[in-house]
């Protein structure tokens, strides 16, 4: 089958769905590839790295359109485009199928199969086809750079001879992939960062890139389904609001990324606090597209308010790393043609059993198969079908009282039968073994593991106070005695004189 | 000597064993614990010796503990380190059989007791020469499983636990028998309690082969253990408290580290005595051979020097294969190079790696690493994500993923080091070989495993010839 790469038509979009280095790739799965002249450009692939890399460098439109059974694309299709698609065409790009229900109508009219990269499930397995992380990832960074161009001062402190400079203070909002790559930049840049999240399990993950999680005096988890976040009660958005008015005068720059799927995004930052920053500071809204986490945004722009704040909208940031997106954009794509292509002869097929290419999948031959059924596991082992899952062990059965006291009951029997026959003496000596026995494990209870070989060796030397059982016999008048007592002494003597000093020649060599 | 000095002299000793132990639990205090050790042996000695119940043949004693301590110092001095379970083994074995002596004699010398005295003080000897007799033949056991005299896999008797049955009533028989005997005129007690001997000989035998290489840790402990029990009960027999509080301490000590020792394989006590580990694979994905595995990814030599050049977080990970491959000093300057470059090498040590408790760390303070970068799995097991890259150095079950994935794995629920969890797993190996326990290892074909074949000196020499050349 063949793979046609147009150029993409939307307005300063730079990035291109392949790479020559992908088609090697494609190639080796059995496909043929055609990309549309000039489609790389932007992003610094030329024609001639296409054609170089095996790909066929057509320079019409249309007849890339229809000489092709499979397109790629990075934005979704506009009406020109959906013209251009002929029956049994796929197309795989990103198309937002919830908000864009006009263009689904109109595609679904075709007989075509369109797979959306925005609908692979968050899954462990489909985390190589996830272009939503990918994009995520390189949106973070650019915020951090964006917000770097537009800042007077460095990010790092440093004394220098000419006076201190303080470091800038970085408050991230929401630590998704782009909250958790901008505070990677951040940090790496020298600036103090800090984040917060509805999610209280990302604490780690925030913490593992540098920043301090900022965590609310309030019991509320933000978790929603498949990772993302869900809407919080009113009482924890106004702690929360409270928290990031607090920040808001203290901090330099403010990355938003908070984002709830399938809804405006919520406003978190209000004129209130923009007002309250430093003449100076930015802020670089994520959000911008689905309306913003600050009240004050204008999507797709940049402005700045009348205390000098600069806000930050740029709803294109991936698209502002053309290469680097273009790259992790493409080997997305062919990982999901990879899993479609499973005997790599490049025929691909459409198979509702799996579950990245099901959630994908927004229309089959026409139909509209969006929304897909909700993915199993959120996070489900690597290989779902192969490994059953875990077998809950039943509890174990909590002993009655009677079953928990009954060694109690046999020892105080035991002990009872024993000392009604056995004589006193005996009874003296017995109470000596006990003790010995609870002062053993007393004494050894904490041990540390890597003494675990000479603490053998050192009991094992003293255990040969054995030695003293033979020594009391050796004065026997029979001569067999003396033998076997005689021989009892030097073995005892090699584990004495073997044993301690094994146990000393390893204790030496244990250095801090 | 007194009576009541020599007394005096045992309670010294006592109070000096009990240090010593104390002083074995941890790394700063543990030499001198050693030292209390020497001397509360020597004092004890010393005092039997010249107290009111040796009155002669004093040159039998100096002639044959002058021999004796002279073969033990040899022993230590040029035992290999990877040796070492060996030798703790057959030294146990002659605590084993110095009871059984000791039993003997006692037995055979005169006694004065009457009534249930006598009964007792007979259960007393039949009982210290039954401990003594299977720590004995099952230590020599061990010897030869441990030093590869004798194959590690364990020997499947049919109708292994009716067998042991078996013989325990036997046993149990045969002391009745040994007491009567005692108690009528004219018997033959010497009879019932040579067969029983026997009877414990084969016991113990039997109980060792029963159990896997990889269980070996378990066993060692557990025959340190019964040496305890064995002079505790020639303290009975003696009337002796000496023997009979080291004896409980040794004892106890020993039933404890057994008791860590199966906690960190997640293994019923009693099922590592009654043997068969890794035999019974439960059926289902546990077989050997679990179809598409996935493929296993080789590596070379100068990709190896990458990578942990390249890396900030390294973690080393040996098993027994390092103690086989003699590997340890080689690890060591590895480790000195890699941190010499600002790379925080460390170590994890499973509890069980090797083939006695503590091996590992035996190995490497030898090599002379430094033991505060050395760590034990608790410690570690949550560091991992950070981790860039780990090194298996001939290690197998214990980072073997299918212990916490597949409940019907020989190894279910045992915890292992969670080396996969990083980025980058290097595994030296021979082969493909299974591990002791003979269950196929999941973490091979792992995305983010790679494989480096050979002998694991060898190729970590050639991993060190690299880094410090580049």
């Amino acid at each position: 089958m063949k793979i046609g790469v147009p150029k993409e038509t939307y307005a300063g979009e730079k990035r291109v769905a392949t790479t020559p280095e992908v088609i090697k790739w494609l190639q080796k799965l059995g496909y043929s590839v055609a990309v549309e002249s000039g489609a790389g450009t932007e992003a610094n692939f030329t024609d001639e790295a296409y054609s170089e890399a095996g790909a066929e460098v057509i320079s019409d439109t249309k007849s890339l359109w229809d000489s092709s059974d499979i397109i790629f694309k990075v934005r979704a299709p506009d009406d020109n485009e959906v013209e251009l698609l002929h029956d049994g065409q796929t197309l795989i790009s990103f198309l937002w199928p919830a908000q864009n229900e006009d263009l689904m109508k109109k595609l679904s009219a075709k007989k075509v199969n369109i797979l959306a990269m925005d609908s692979v499930p968050r899954i462990s397995r489909a985390q190589k086809m996830d272009a939503l992380s990918s994009m995520a990832n390189i949106a973070g960074y650019r915020a951090i750079v964006e917000a770097s161009h537009n800042f007077g001062r460095f990010f790092t402190g440093q004394i220098t001879a000419a006076g201190k400079v303080p470091p800038a203070k970085v408050l991230v909002i929401g630590a998704g992939v782009a909250g958790l790559a901008a505070i990677g930049a951040a940090n790496s840049l020298g600036a103090i960062v800090r984040s917060f999240d509805t999610r209280p399990e990302v604490k780690e993950q925030v913490e593992s890139m540098g920043a301090d999680f900022l965590l609310l005096e309030f019991e509320e988890d933000g978790s929603g389904e498949g990772g993302y976040a869900k809407t919080m009660s009113d009482e924890f958005i106004a702690a929360e609001m409270a928290l990031f008015a607090e920040q808001a005068k203290e901090v330099d720059i403010i990355v938003t990324t908070a984002l709830i799927p399938g809804r405006p995004a919520p406003k978190l930052i209000t004129a209130d606090m923009v007002k309250s920053m430093k003449n100076g500071s930015v802020i670089v809204d994520l959000a911008a597209e689905q309306g913003g986490n600050c009240d004050l945004t204008v999507p797709h722009e940049l402005s700045v308010t009348d205390n000098g704040v600069t806000i930050i909208g740029y709803s294109d940031l991936p698209s502002r790393l053309p290469n680097q997106s273009s790259q992790l954009y493409a080997t997305n794509l062919r990982h999901l043609l990879t899993d479609m292509t499973p005997e790599k002869d490049g025929e691909m097929t459409i198979d509702f059993e799996d579950e990245a290419v099901r959630g994908a999948t927004v229309i089959k031959a026409g139909e509209i198969t969006w929304p897909p059924p909700a993915p199993k596991l959120s996070a489900a082992p690597a290989k779902p079908a192969e490994a059953p899952a875990v077998i809950e062990k039943p509890e174990p059965k909590k002993a009655g009282p009677i079953k928990q006291m009954m060694p109690v009951i046999i020892g105080a029997l035991v002990l009872a039968g024993l000392g009604s026959v056995a004589p006193a003496s005996f009874m003296t000596h017995f109470t000596v073994f006990v003790l010995s026995c609870f002062v053993g494990y007393m004494v050894i209870w904490n041990v540390s593991a890597s003494l675990h070989t000479p603490l053998m060796s050192v009991t094992n030397a003293v255990s040969s106070i054995i030695v003293i059982g033979a020594l009391v016999q050796i004065s026997s008048s029979d001569n067999l005695l003396v033998g076997l007592a005689a021989f009892g002494i030097l073995i005892t003597s090699i584990n004495i004189a073997g044993g301690f000093a094994v146990t000393k020649r390893m204790l030496d060599m244990f250095r801090k | 000597m007194s009576e009541g000095l020599v007394t005096a002299a045992y309670i010294g000793a006592i109070v000096l064993f009990i240090l010593t132990l104390g002083g074995l639990s941890h790394q700063e205090s543990a030499r001198k614990g050693n030292v209390y050790g020497i001397i509360g042996m020597t004092l004890a000695i010393l005092a039997t010796v010249f107290g009111p119940e040796v009155s002669s043949n004093l040159h039998i004693i100096i002639i044959t503990m002058l021999v004796g301590g002279t073969i033990g110092i040899i022993l230590a001095k040029k035992v290999e380190m990877t040796q070492m379970p060996e030798l703790v083994a057959i030294l146990h074995s002659l605590v084993g059989l110095a009871a059984v002596l000791v039993g003997y004699v006692n037995f055979m010398g005169e006694s004065s007791l009457l009534g249930v005295e006598k009964t007792i003080h007979e259960i007393e000897i039949y009982v210290g020469v039954l401990i003594g007799a299977v720590t004995f033949s099952g230590s020599v056991i061990a010897f030869g499983k441990l030093s590869g005299k004798i194959g590690g896999n364990p020997l499947m008797l049919p109708a292994r636990h009716w067998l042991n049955l078996g013989l325990l009533v036997a046993s149990i028989y045969f002391c009745y028998d040994f007491v009567h005997q005692g108690h009528i005129d004219g018997g033959n007690a010497i009879v019932p309690l040579m067969i029983m001997t026997g009877i414990a000989l084969l016991f113990g035998i039997h109980m060792v082969m029963a159990i896997g290489g990889a269980d070996m840790p378990v066993v060692v402990s557990m025959l340190n253990s019964y040496s305890g029990w064995a002079a505790s009960a020639t303290g009975f027999m003696l009337g002796n408290d000496l023997l009979i509080v080291v004896g409980a301490l040794v004892g106890s000590s020993g039933a404890i580290l057994s008791y860590i020792m199966c906690r960190a394989m997640n293994r019923n006590f009693i099922s590592v005595i009654a043997g068969g580990f890794g035999t019974d694979t439960g059926g289902g994905s546990s077989d050997g051979e679990i179809v598409d595995q996935g493929e296993v990814v080789p590596i070379d030599t100068d990709e190896v020097a990458a990578l942990l050049t390249d890396a900030k977080e390294v973690m080393i990970i040996p098993g027994y294969g390092m103690a086989v491959a003699q590997a340890q000093h080689t690890v060591n300057e590895i480790t000195k190079v890699l941190r010499d470059k600002k790379i925080n090498v460390r170590f994890g040590i499973h509890p069980v790696a090797g083939r006695m408790p503590g091996h590992m760390n035996v190995l490497l303070a030898e090599a002379r690493v430094p033991y505060d970068v050395v760590f034990e799995m608790d410690e570690i097991n949550d560091d991992f994500p950070d981790i860039d890259v780990s090194i298996i150095i001939g290690a197998n079950d214990i980072v073997n993923p299918s212990a916490q994935d597949d409940p019907n794995s020989p190894i279910a629920g045992m915890p292992v080091m969670e080396c996969w969890k990083g980025n980058t797993t290097i595994v030296l190996k021979r082969g493909m070989a299974t591990g002791y326990a003979g269950v196929q290892n999941p973490l091979f074909f792992k995305e983010n495993t790679r494989m480096y074949f050979g002998d694991a000196k060898e190729s970590l020499d050639a991993v060190l010839k690299v880094i410090t050349s580049g």
